[in-house]
């Protein structure tokens, strides 16, 4: 009994079915769903375009042929299309989609007809299919039409129905995709007359299947076929509505499926068993291969089948995964474990009965050690799938170690020579040890062959020469038959094993490769905190592990520009609108992927979960590299590391912007704040006083008046000298105050800094130091005026009046010292390097006044003279600030 | 143009510049009754005032919105010697520069005191009015007597080399008014040593050493940094 509690959707419902509604906002996709050709799905297609042409929405045909059907041209009257392309192939313009002209065009819905078809040659995608999943990305609506036997996982069933195999595949998660399936059904006997009057339209290399095809039989069978996919949909749908409101229903248990693949002929069809399974079962399916070192060198021969049926499996919506291991059943078990799988299914061998008898079956295997797990043995049917199997596997390529046989040769006869002499000391048994000693040595040396070769030649040699009669291959004991036997078996167990460790040993050795070069890249990634040494680390490490050619492109100004190649390789402007494309689709292009196939390189988006940062473009050494998974897997490991880095950089970069931005903003309401109060201060005393002069003239009293007049005067000259900071601020920051170094006389500079002072000075006591004969120095002497004006104007406002203030200079070998001291409260120590900050201000009592400014105009002009300027608080009390200024080498003495 | 008066012995001040405010400003504080104000809105207008009215002084404006202030003087001294006091916001010292060159006798960058306004008017139409300079010249305790070529400062006579009285001599004859270093290069040591303006730096040094109390807080030859020295004339 639930409780109300239970009855609510739970989240990953919600979530599910909240993806959903924003899967609607997306592009969306409708397929026109038929079971034959002729039943007429471009024609309600164009009706459907019709209709939404009506209702005024922008409706373009992408890509629809009429065979020169007159019904289906008076349906496409009144719709724009979009003008196909032809490409060239082998002498022959085909037509084919546009699809740049139609993402340019961008309609609101495309129609593409025959979702199906195979693309010329030279191409952007290899599919049809494609070409829609890419305006779907783009944002724009497709109609499309598709036959139900064009379905990956029914491909085969269509084939056992019909006898006819359809070559050209759509995955299924298309069907998934597609928001809305109309189900375009007429009764077999309709069609069957259709077809005799002539109407539906077939490809002439169809035309001969097509008596085959056309069977009554066949069309039930597929009419159902698609009535059932439809029906399971509407299911689906209606699965997800009773989810979303908890309705309660006979919901399936969480199933996880799993099938095993070997690269053996019949994988793939494991793989759509499995798949057809996982659909009615509603349960998301795992495929793994599993790679025993013992047959490495099968492997690399099956390598394009496995790596194809991986393909496939992933195609069909399968996790997929390659796993290494010696016990292939225990591994797959562990797989099972360890991602939840409720279910196994495994093929149910065709070998003969012996060969049981010798290695317990995987199928055996598996069920031994499952556990809680099912198992599904499906049957295989090797019968009619052999020779077609056969054909399509890739000719192993066979290299014959003549070299090797003959060294198995030589050997025997050395051990023969060798035995000779030791005859008469030794009983023959133990001369058959000397030729298992030789047996071991090929076994290590010259691998299984040559050792098997090495034993029967053992056999007969021992034969011949050592058991009586000699030289001939008589033999008057049988025992020695045991002997024979015996030797002959240990030789090929002995071999096997040994080769077999080798052989392990190597893939290991390669694995171990791959894991270290991975390894040293990701040591030099986290030690390069630039992307220079990002991307220099990439490119050698692929160079050196994958022995390939590798160049990266990042975008620059929304173009991408190749930052760093490997010699000998250069990007045609072909190549680089591959690795554009995968760039911006954020998908591997190019060589050994779908999509724009006839590029000759291999281009690798650089992409973390959030962003695609640039391309890898790579030339691998050889074809089976391109398809290898190792390869492949490698690649991509080496790809998202540099990813990662590249992004780690990146955000690195980000922070400290949005520090240095924070900083700003801080420095520029620090700023604001500053200029309105002390804009403002000011303007209070003078417009008071002026009001009260204006208004109350009559009835102030003399002093008073005269006082109001004083503060207002005061005011506006402390006005007039904070826009003078502000602006000379403003030109020391923006870089367009000039320094106009001439040579100085100090004491003139100190003399000039004084006069505007006077007023102030009058009443204080000031000592001036200067010693007679100083050089004239070079400086700027009108910003260096300013610099002794602000220091001493500081000395005077933050000193009391009684005490003196006192200027030196003094120039030493090199420097030119200048020094301004007073006897005022000094600098918090803490504070004495933050004085030269803008707006940083000594706290004493507001009356002081000062703009914030004058010593970071100070620092600036010292600055750009080369000197330094420090503050320090003297003995006694008081604050010393001493400017020094290096001397030019033409300062000369006077 | 507005003549306030006509008087032919009150001085004729042409006030030159495009703001009203400044303008209303100089007309409040200097019709006092001692100047005839007459005024002009820009460039060409003041070339055509300095022409009919024939004023004692120009108080000009350097950003008028016809003709720059410079070439405003430069075309005045084509045919005058009438004083003309700058009155600009520009506070750079090449502009000052240019202005001096150009013929300005004096430069008061805004904003400024009434005080110091009187002042320049003052010295400037002194030195408008009498043109032939006194044959002795005394300012505070220094006394420059051109005649006998004495120099004394409290009375104690100073013993100059003849450069330095040169450059003395020079700053009389235009004492109260800005020299630019060009120009005193180019008077006294010649047109090739305008751009050795240590040579004019070490002997202005050496003038203050005999004739200043305190050399670093200069009383008679003030610098205008970046622009020239200026002898007190009062």
């Amino acid at each position: 009994m639930r409780n109300d509690e239970d009855l609510r959707p739970s989240p990953e419902t919600l979530l599910r079915v909240a993806q959903a509604e924003e899967e609607k906002e997306r592009a969306k996709l409708k397929i026109f769903l038929g079971y034959a050709p002729g039943v007429g799905k471009t024609y309600a297609m164009l009706e459907a375009a019709q209709l939404r042409v009506r209702d005024g929405r922008d409706v373009a045909a992408a890509y629809v042929e009429s065979h020169g059907r007159s019904e289906t041209d008076l349906l496409l009257e009144g719709l724009e299309q979009i003008a196909k392309k032809g490409i060239d192939y082998q002498g022959v313009s085909l037509p084919e989609m546009d699809i740049d002209a139609v993402l340019a065009r961008h309609p609101q819905i495309a129609l593409v007809d025959e979702l199906a078809h195979t693309n010329a040659p030279g191409s952007r995608h290899e599919k049809r299919w494609q070409d829609v999943e890419e305006l779907l990305a783009a944002g724009i609506d497709v109609y499309t039409t598709v036959n139900i036997q064009h379905f990956e996982s029914l491909n085969d069933l269509v084939a056992q129905i019909t006898g006819v195999t359809v070559r050209e595949t759509v995955p299924d998660r298309l069907l998934d995709l597609a928001v809305e399936i109309r189900l375009v059904d007429i009764p077999p006997e309709d069609l069957l007359q259709r077809l005799k009057e002539g109407k539906v339209y077939l490809p002439k290399r169809a035309a001969m299947a097509a008596d085959k095809f056309f069977k009554p039989g066949n069309l039930m069978a597929l009419r159902e076929l698609s009535l059932r996919r439809a029906a399971s949909r509407v299911d689906d749908q209606m699965r997800a509505y009773m989810e979303s409101r908890s309705i309660e229903g006979p919901w399936h248990v969480a199933e996880k499926l799993l099938v095993c693949i070997s690269g053996s002929p019949f994988s793939e069809k494991l793989i759509r068993i499995t798949r057809r399974l996982a659909d009615e079962m509603k349960a998301p399916w795992h495929t793994v291969y599993i790679e025993t070192p013992g047959v490495g060198k099968e492997v690399r021969e099956n390598r394009e089948r496995v790596w194809r049926d991986l393909r496939l499996a992933e195609s069909l919506g399968a996790q997929v995964g390659t796993l290494t291991a010696t016990q292939v059943a225990q591994a797959l078990i562990d797989y099972a474990h360890k991602n939840n799988i409720t279910k196994i299914v495994v093929g149910k061998p065709a070998k003969a009965r012996w060969r049981e008898f010798l290695r317990q079956p995987l199928v055996d295997q598996v069920i031994r050690i499952s556990g809680s797990i099912d198992v599904y043995v499906v049957s295989i049917d090797p019968g009619g799938e052999k020779a077609k199997v056969t054909a399509a596997a890739p000719a192993p390529r066979k290299e014959v170690p003549w070299g090797g046989y003959l060294k198995a040769f030589l050997l025997v006869m050395t051990t023969s020579l060798v035995c000779e002499p030791a005859r008469h000391y030794l009983a023959p048994t133990n001369l058959v040890m000397m030729y298992l000693l030789a047996v071991v040595l090929a076994a290590t040396r010259l691998g299984r062959r040559p050792a098997i070769l090495t034993a029967f030649l053992g056999v007969l040699a021992f034969d011949f020469f050592f058991v009586p009669p000699r030289f001939t291959f008589a033999v008057t004991d049988t025992e020695y038959f045991i002997t024979f036997a015996a030797l002959f078996i240990v030789g090929v167990v002995i071999s096997t094993l040994v080769s077999r460790s080798r052989e392990r040993a190597e893939a290991i050795r390669e694995r171990e490769q791959q894991t270290s070069s991975l390894y040293y890249l990701t040591r030099e990634l986290s030690a390069s905190t630039g992307l220079d040494g990002i991307l220099s680390a990439l490119l050698k490490n692929i160079e050196e592990s994958l022995n390939a050619k590798v160049a990266v492109l990042l975008p620059e100004e929304n173009r991408l520009k190749v930052l760093q190649e490997s010699e000998e390789l250069r990007l045609d402007i072909k190549e680089m609108a591959v690795a554009d494309w995968a760039f911006r689709n954020g998908q591997p292009a190019g060589r050994g992927t779908d999509t724009l196939v006839s590029a000759s390189l291999l281009h690798l988006p650089l992409q973390t979960t959030g962003d695609t940062f640039g391309v890898l473009a790579v030339r691998l050494q050889d074809e089976v590299e391109y398809h290898s998974p190792l390869s492949r897997r490698l690649l991509q490991a080496f790809v998202s590391q540099a990813a990662f880095a590249i992004e780690r950089v990146r955000l690195v970069q980000q922070a400290e912007e949005a520090q240095l931005m924070h900083a700003r903003e801080t420095l520029e309401r620090a700023l604001l704040n500053s200029i309105s109060h002390d804009l403002r201060t000011p303007l209070v005393s003078i417009t008071g006083a002026l009001g009260a002069l204006r208004d109350q003239e009559s009835i102030l009293e003399e002093d008073t008046r005269r006082d109001l007049m004083d503060a207002a005067w005061e005011e506006a000259a402390r006005l007039n000298r904070f826009v003078a900071n502000l602006l000379d601020m403003t030109r020391l920051e923006s870089g367009a105050l000039k320094l106009k170094r001439n040579p100085a006389d100090v004491e003139d500079v100190v003399g000039c800094a004084l006069a505007p002072l006077e007023p102030q000075l009058a009443k204080r006591k000031l000592v001036v130091s200067i010693p007679p004969g100083l050089p004239l120095v070079a400086m700027d002497q009108i910003l260096m005026t300013q610099v002794l004006v602000n220091l001493i104007d500081n000395a005077l406002k933050y000193s009391p009046p009684e005490a003196p203030i006192e200027v030196s200079a003094r120039v030493d070998d090199t420097v030119l010292t200048l020094e301004v001291a007073d006897r005022g409260p000094g600098v918090p120590e803490s504070d004495l390097g933050r004085v030269f900050e803008k707006f940083y201000r000594i706290p004493v009592p507001e009356g002081a006044g000062g703009t914030g400014l004058g010593l970071s105009i100070c620092k600036g002009v010292v600055d750009a003279h080369g000197g330094a300027i420090r503050a320090q608080n003297r003995e006694g009390g008081g604050l010393l600030v001493r400017v020094t200024i290096p001397l030019r080498s033409n300062d000369k003495g006077v | 143009m507005s003549p306030n008066k006509t008087d032919s012995s009150i001085p004729r001040l042409l006030l030159v510049d495009d703001e009203a405010a400044v303008l209303r400003f100089l007309k409040s504080i200097l019709s006092n009754g001692e100047y005839t104000l007459y005024q002009a809105e820009n460039g060409h207008a003041a070339l055509a005032a300095a022409a009919t009215v024939r004023p004692d002084l120009i108080m000009l404006d350097l950003g008028l919105p016809d003709l720059d202030g410079v070439e405003v003087i430069k075309r005045i001294r084509e045919w005058s010697q009438v004083p003309i006091i700058v009155l600009s916001v520009r506070e750079a010292e090449d502009e000052k520069v240019k202005a001096f060159d150009a013929g300005a006798d004096d430069y008061l960058t805004k904003p400024f005191g009434a005080r110091e306004l009187f002042a320049r008017i003052k010295v400037a139409l002194k030195r408008s009015l009498q043109e032939a300079p006194e044959p002795v010249f005394c300012v505070g305790e220094l006394t420059v007597d051109l005649v006998k070529r004495r120099v004394a400062v409290r009375g104690e006579e100073v013993h100059l080399s003849p450069t330095e009285y040169e450059l003395l001599r020079l700053m009389v004859s235009h004492a109260g008014r800005v020299l630019t270093h060009s120009q005193i290069l180019k008077r006294i040591w010649g047109v090739t040593y305008v751009e050795q303006q240590n040579v004019l730096r070490v002997n202005i040094r050496n003038l203050r050493q005999k004739i200043e109390a305190d050399p670093s807080r200069p009383q008679y030859i003030t610098t205008e940094p970046g622009v020239g020295y200026r002898l007190k004339s009062e």
